[in-house]
C-alpha cells in the first residue's frame, strides 16, 4: 500500500508515521514473541518440573562405595596370619582424564606398565561407577610414587592414593593354608555381588582366605557425595560405613607350622597336625611352599611360571590334593577292623614265610622282609614290625566290603569337609567302584594290597591325620577344622563319627602302636630315641612304582623319583592324646625321617612351656 | 513515555518538575530508560553473584565493568546525533577494514579468531560493528526516499550482509545474527515493502525444505537434529543444554532460593555465569523470576521503540528502533537457546551475563538512545 503512495521527494511526516505504524506492530510482535519464550519456561518449570526436580536431585549426588577393611587372621596364640598394611596405588578417575588412551600410555612409558596391567585395568573399569577411582598399579614403590608426582600436573585424573593391602607376616610358611587374596578376575566378577564388591578389588583365592571370603570381606559402605560435573566431592551428605569382615582366630600355630615345614626341610611332602580333642588343624604344611604376598597385587609372570614349572610342584597343596598310597599305616585300622568283626582275635597267628599266596594261585605276595618276621605272628606284633603277610591274610579274610565298610567310618575315600578349599577325597575302593570305574570284577588279589594300604587305595595327608584323631580318640572321628573363632562367633560345631567299638579291643591297637615306637621291634624305635613323651604310631613306606614278581626293591636302581615315599602317623601323649600327626614325604624312603617330622611337630606342641601341656616329659 | 508527553504538552519550564527534567535533559540522560537499566544491572549483579559460585572477585570485576559501561553510555550520550550521522559511513568503512584485518591477522581462543591486538590493546572488531550497523544502515536508508526502493533495499542489505559474513567467518555465529538483524530491522523501520517481507519469508520455506533433502550431508542433518534434541546426543552437544533445562525446570514455579541453586552451584552447569545465566536464575527464582525480567525487558524495549517515535530524525528514529530490536534478539536467542528451544549461538543475556566487551557495547548503544532522546526534547523547547 505504500508503494502507491510513493513519492519522489522526502516527506518527514510521513516518514515519521510510517516509523510509529512498525513500531507498534513491533511491540505487538515482540510482546508475542515474549509469550512464547515464556511459554517454554512455564513448560520447563511448571509442566515438567518433577521430572526435572529428580534429575537435578540426581545430579548433585553421588553415591560411591567404601571398601570394608578385610578381617585379619590370627594363629591360635593372637599371632598375626594376614593383616592389612597401607600401600600407594595409582588411580584413573575416567571423568576427569581428557584422553584416557594418552593418559595411558604416557603413564606405560613413565612406569613401565606392561599390557597385562592395562588389560586389567580396563576391565575393572567396566565396573566403574562414574566418578570412581580405578587403579591401575598397585604398591607403587618410592620410585615410581616420585615420578608420577613430578608429572602430577600434567596428568588430569590420575592420583596416587593409599589403600589398603593383604600382607601374609610368614610368607610361605603359610602359604598354601591360609592361602592367599588376589584380584578379581573375569570369571570371579560374574558370581560376586556386584554391590558388596563395589570397592573390593581383591579377593580370597584359596585356603582359608577362600573359605571364609564371605566373613573376612564384611559389607561395602556407601557415602553419598554431593559433586560437581567435574567430579570433586564438594562435602560428604550422609555415610553408611562399612562393616569389617570378622576378624579369624585359627587353630594354627606358627610354631608347630615352623617346626614342620623346616624339619622337611625343602623336601616334597606334608605335614598335617590335629588337636586330638576337638579337631582344630594345628599344622598343615605341604612342602615345598610359596609366598602369598607374591600373588596379592598380581603376581609377576616371571614369578609365576618359576611357581607353576618348578619340578617340585610348590603350587600343589599336598596336604589336600595330594594322594598317596597310605601303606602300612593303615594297619592299625585294618587290624581293628579284624577285632571289630570278630575275624581275628589279639591271639590269632598267621604262618610268615617272607610271602603269602592265595589258595588256587600261583602268585606270591611278598613281604617287605624277605625271610619273614617270625614262624607264626600276631596282630600286635604285625603292626608292631610292620608285618605284611599277617595283614595280606586278614584282609583275605576280612573281604573288600568289610574292609571298605570300616576304612570308610575312618574317613577314607571321602573328603574331610575341612574348611580349606580343593579338597580331594582319596580313593578306597569298593567292587561297585571298581564295576564303575573300571568295568571289571574285584579280584581277591586286589584286597591283599588294600591289606597293606597299596593298590587303588588313596589317601591324602589330612585324611590320615583325621584317621589317626579316630585311632587316638577310640574310634571318635573328628572333622578336622582350621577355624577356632570367627568375630563373636562361637565355633561352627563339628562333624563327628563315634565307632562303637570294643574297648578291650582298642588296648591292643593302642598298646601297639606305642610299641612301634617305643617297643624293641618297633619300626620306629631307632628314629624315636631321646623321645620325651609317649608316642603311638605307625610308619609307611609306599611304593611309588610297580615291583615285578621276584624283583628286589633297590633304591640305588630307583630313580630319585621312584624310590618309597615315608609316611608316619601318630598321636602323642600315648595315655593322654593330645595331637595327631600325619606326615608323608614324597620318595623319602625311609619312614624314620617322617617320624623325625612328625617328633618335631609334636615337640613343639608338647614342650612348649608356655602351652597348656607344657611339662611333658620333663 | 509521560516524561516525553509531559514535555511536549509544556514546552516552557515552569514548576518543580519541569526543573528536574531540565537537569536530566542537561546530562543527555533519559530517566526512565535509566532507571530500568539500573534495575537490570542490580538484577544481574545479583545473579551472577549466585552462579559464579559466590565469588566477590567476579562480582567486583563486573561491576567494575557495569561503571565503565555507564561511563561510556554517558559520553555516547553527550554526541549530537547528527555527528553521529555524518560520521557513521566512515566509521563503517573503519569497521569494515578492521574485520578483515582479523580474518588476516587476528587473535583468538578454542578455533575461533574474534580479537584485534594493536600495540597493548585488544578488542573484537566485531563488537563495534554491532554499534556501527544501525547507523551506517539508517544514515544509507535515511538519504533516500521512503519507503525503500528494491534498488536501495538490496544496497541496504549488502551493506548489513557484508560484515555479518566477515564476523561469521570467524567464526561467530551469534554475533553475525546480531549484526545483519541490526541492518534488517533498520530496514523493516525504513518502510520495508511487506511484499518483500513476505518474499524473503516464502524464499525460506521453500529453501529449508530442499537443503534438507538435496544438499545438506547426513552429519550435517545430525547436528541440526542435535540442536532441537538435545536428549539424542546426551554426553556430546546435548550435555549443556540438557544440564541448562534441568536447571530451569528444577526450579518450579518459586525457585530453589538464592544461593540454593545446586545445578549451577555444583557446577553441572556450563558457563553458568556467561551465556547460561537464565538458568541459574530461573534455577532460583522460579517461573516468578523468570516473568519479572521478561517485564523489566519488554519495558526497556517498549521504552527504546517509544524514543524512535518522538525523535526529531529519520536517521534518529531507525538507529532507535534498530538498537531496540537487537536488544530484543539478544534477549529472545540466549533465553531461546538455553531453555532448549533454538540452536546453542553464543549470545549472552544482555546485562546480566558476565563479560566486559558486550557490556559496554551494548550500554553504549543505549547511549545512542538517550542522545536521540534528549535532542529531541532540546530541539522542542
Amino acid at each position: 500500500m505504500w508503494q502507491q503512495e510513493r513519492r519522489y521527494i522526502k516527506d518527514p511526516s510521513a516518514e515519521a508515521e510510517l516509523y510509529q505504524g512498525r513500531a507498534v506492530f513491533a511491540i505487538v510482535v515482540i510482546t508475542l514473541i515474549f509469550m512464547l519464550v515464556l511459554s517454554r519456561y512455564v513448560y520447563l518449570q511448571i509442566f515438567q518440573y518433577q521430572r526435572f526436580k529428580t534429575e537435578s536431585d540426581n545430579n548433585r549426588v553421588h553415591v560411591q562405595s567404601l571398601a570394608p577393611k578385610r578381617g585379619l587372621i590370627f594363629d591360635r596364640k593372637g599371632r598375626l596370619l594376614a593383616e592389612n598394611i597401607s600401600s600407594q596405588s595409582l588411580v584413573i578417575v575416567r571423568e576427569r582424564v581428557p584422553d584416557l588412551e594418552e593418559t595411558l600410555s604416557r603413564l606405560q612409558a613413565l612406569l613401565s606398565i606392561d599390557e597385562k596391567e592395562v588389560d586389567d585395568f580396563r576391565r575393572r573399569l567396566q565396573r566403574q561407577r562414574p566418578f570412581e577411582e580405578v587403579p591401575l598399579l598397585f604398591d607403587l614403590d618410592e620410585h615410581q610414587i616420585a615420578k608420577v608426582a613430578v608429572n602430577i600436573h600434567t596428568l588430569p585424573g590420575v592420583e596416587i592414593q593409599a589403600q589398603l593391602v593383604r600382607h601374609y607376616p610368614y610368607g610361605e610358611l603359610f602359604g598354601h593354608v591360609v592361602g592367599y587374596v588376589g584380584r578379581i578376575n573375569e570369571r570371579e566378577q560374574k558370581s560376586l555381588d556386584p554391590e558388596n564388591y563395589s570397592a573390593t578389588y581383591s579377593i580370597g583365592k584359596l585356603g582359608v582366605e577362600r573359605y571364609y571370603e564371605s566373613q573376612l570381606h564384611g559389607q561395602v559402605g556407601y557415602q553419598n557425595v554431593e559433586t560437581d560435573v567435574r567430579g570433586r566431592i564438594l562435602r560428604v551428605l550422609d555415610q553408611t560405613d562399612p562393616i569389617p569382615g570378622k576378624d579369624l582366630v585359627l587353630h594354627l600355630d606358627v610354631d608347630l607350622q615352623r617346626a614342620g615345614y623346616e624339619a622337611l626341610a625343602g623336601r616334597r611332602g606334608s605335614v598335617v597336625a590335629m588337636n586330638v580333642k576337638n579337631g582344630g588343624l594345628l599344622a598343615v604344611v605341604s612342602s615345598p611352599s610359596y609366598d602369598g604376598n607374591l600373588f596379592v597385587n598380581g603376581i609377576s609372570s616371571k614369578d609365576y611360571a618359576a611357581l607353576r614349572d618348578s619340578p617340585d610342584l610348590p603350587l600343589f597343596n599336598r596336604s589336600l590334593q595330594g594322594q598317596y598310597p597310605p601303606a602300612s599305616t593303615i594297619k592299625p585300622v585294618i587290624g581293628m577292623a579284624g577285632l571289630h568283626y570278630g575275624t581275628v582275635t589279639p591271639r590269632t597267628t598267621v604262618r610268615d614265610p617272607g610271602w603269602y599266596q592265595l589258595p588256587n594261585d600261583t602268585r606270591f605276595y611278598r613281604d617287605w622282609k624277605r625271610e619273614g618276621h617270625a614262624a607264626r605272628i600276631n596282630l600286635a606284633d604285625s603292626i608292631i614290625q610292620s608285618c605284611d603277610v599277617y595283614f595280606y591274610d586278614l584282609a583275605y579274610k576280612l573281604g573288600i566290603e568289610k574292609i571298605h565298610e570300616f576304612m570308610t567310618s575312618f574317613g577314607f575315600g571321602v573328603p574331610t569337609g575341612v574348611d580349606l578349599t580343593s579338597e580331594r577325597g582319596g580313593l578306597m575302593p569298593s567292587k561297585e567302584w571298581k564295576k564303575r570305574v573300571h568295568r571289571l570284577p574285584w579280584f581277591p588279589g586286589e584286597t591283599l594290597n588294600i591289606g597293606i594300604g597299596q593298590g587303588y587305595m588313596l589317601a591324602t595327608p589330612m585324611q590320615l591325620a583325621a584317621a589317626t584323631v579316630a585311632l587316638a580318640n577310640k574310634g571318635q572321628w573328628i572333622q578336622p577344622r582350621t577355624m577356632q573363632k570367627l568375630g563373636e562367633l562361637a565355633p561352627m560345631p563339628v562333624r563327628r563319627n563315634t565307632l562303637d567299638v570294643d574297648p578291650e579291643h582298642w588296648a591292643v591297637i593302642e598298646q601297639a602302636m606305642f610299641d612301634v615306637v617305643h617297643g624293641e621291634q618297633g619300626t620306629a624305635r631307632f628314629a624315636a630315641r631321646g623321645v620325651q613323651y609317649d608316642v603311638a604310631g605307625k610308619t609307611g613306606t609306599a611304593q611309588v612304582v610297580g615291583i615285578a614278581q621276584g624283583e628286589k626293591y633297590d633304591s640305588e636302581a630307583l630313580s630319585l623319583r621312584q624310590r618309597d615315599h615315608a609316611l608316619f602317623i601318630g598321636y602323642a601323649p600315648a595315655q593322654d592324646p593330645q595331637i595327631a600327626v600325619a606326615v608323608v614325604i614324597e620318595n623319602g624312603e625311609k619312614s624314620a625321617e617322617a617320624f623325625k617330622v612328625a617328633k618335631a611337630v609334636m615337640d613343639a606342641y608338647l614342650l612348649d612351656p608356655e602351652a597348656e601341656f607344657g611339662g611333658y616329659g620333663q | 513515555m509521560s516524561h516525553g508527553e509531559f514535555v511536549r504538552q509544556m514546552p516552557f519550564n515552569s514548576g518543580s518538575s519541569s526543573v528536574r527534567a531540565n537537569m536530566w535533559q542537561r546530562l543527555h540522560i533519559d530517566p526512565a530508560l535509566f532507571l530500568l537499566l539500573m534495575i537490570l544491572t542490580a538484577v544481574g549483579l545479583v545473579v551472577l553473584y549466585s552462579a559464579s559460585g559466590q565469588s566477590l572477585a567476579t562480582l567486583k570485576r563486573q561491576a567494575s565493568f557495569f561503571t565503565i559501561a555507564y561511563v561510556a553510555m554517558f559520553f555516547v550520550a553527550q554526541v549530537n546525533v547528527d555527528v553521529m550521522r555524518r560520521w557513521s559511513p566512515f566509521v563503517y568503512v573503519l569497521g569494515l577494514v578492521l574485520l578483515v584485518a582479523v580474518l588476516v591477522a587476528g587473535t583468538g581462543a578454542k578455533g575461533a579468531q574474534r580479537w584485534l591486538q594493536i600495540g597493548g590493546f585488544r578488542f573484537q572488531p566485531s563488537e563495534i560493528m554491532k554499534l556501527v550497523m544501525p547507523l551506517a544502515t539508517a544514515w544509507f536508508l535515511s538519504e533516500r526516499v521512503l519507503p525503500p526502493r528494491f534498488r536501495d533495499v538490496g544496497l541496504s542489505l549488502a551493506i548489513a550482509m557484508v560484515p555479518a559474513v566477515l564476523i561469521f567467518n570467524q567464526p561467530d555465529l551469534g554475533t553475525a545474527i546480531l549484526v545483519a538483524a541490526a541492518g534488517m530491522f533498520c530496514l523493516f523501520f525504513a518502510g520495508l515493502s511487506w511484499r518483500y517481507i513476505a518474499a524473503v519469508g516464502g524464499l525460506v520455506a521453500v529453501a529449508v525444505p530442499i537443503m534438507w533433502f538435496f544438499v545438506m550431508h547426513e552429519y550435517q542433518k545430525r547436528r541440526v537434529l542435535t540442536l532441537f534434541d538435545p536428549e539424542s546426543d546426551r554426553l556430546g552437544a546435548g550435555w549443556n543444554i540438557i544440564q541448562s533445562m534441568t536447571a530451569i525446570g528444577s526450579g518450579g514455579v518459586e525457585g530453589k532460593g538464592y544461593l540454593q541453586g545446586s545445578q549451577s552451584a555444583l557446577n553441572f552447569l556450563p558457563e553458568s555465569h556467561t551465556d547460561f545465566i537464565i538458568a541459574v536464575l530461573a534455577e532460583e527464582f522460579g517461573l516468578i523470576g523468570v516473568v519479572g525480567l521478561m517485564i523489566l525487558y519488554l519495558l526497556i524495549l517498549v521504552r527504546g521503540l517509544v524514543i524512535g517515535m518522538s525523535a526529531q530524525s529519520t536517521f534518529a528514529r531507525l538507529v532507535a528502533g534498530a538498537i531496540s530490536m537487537t536488544f530484543f534478539v539478544y534477549i529472545v536467542v540466549n533465553m531461546g537457546m538455553v531453555s532448549g528451544i533454538l540452536p546453542v549461538v553464543g549470545v549472552p543475556l544482555p546485562l546480566v551475563s558476565q563479560g566486559g566487551t558486550s557490556l559496554v557495547t551494548l550500554m553504549m548503544g543505549f547511549g545512542i538512545l538517550m542522545a536521540i532522546s534528549t535532542e529531541q526534547r532540546r530541539l522542542a523547547r
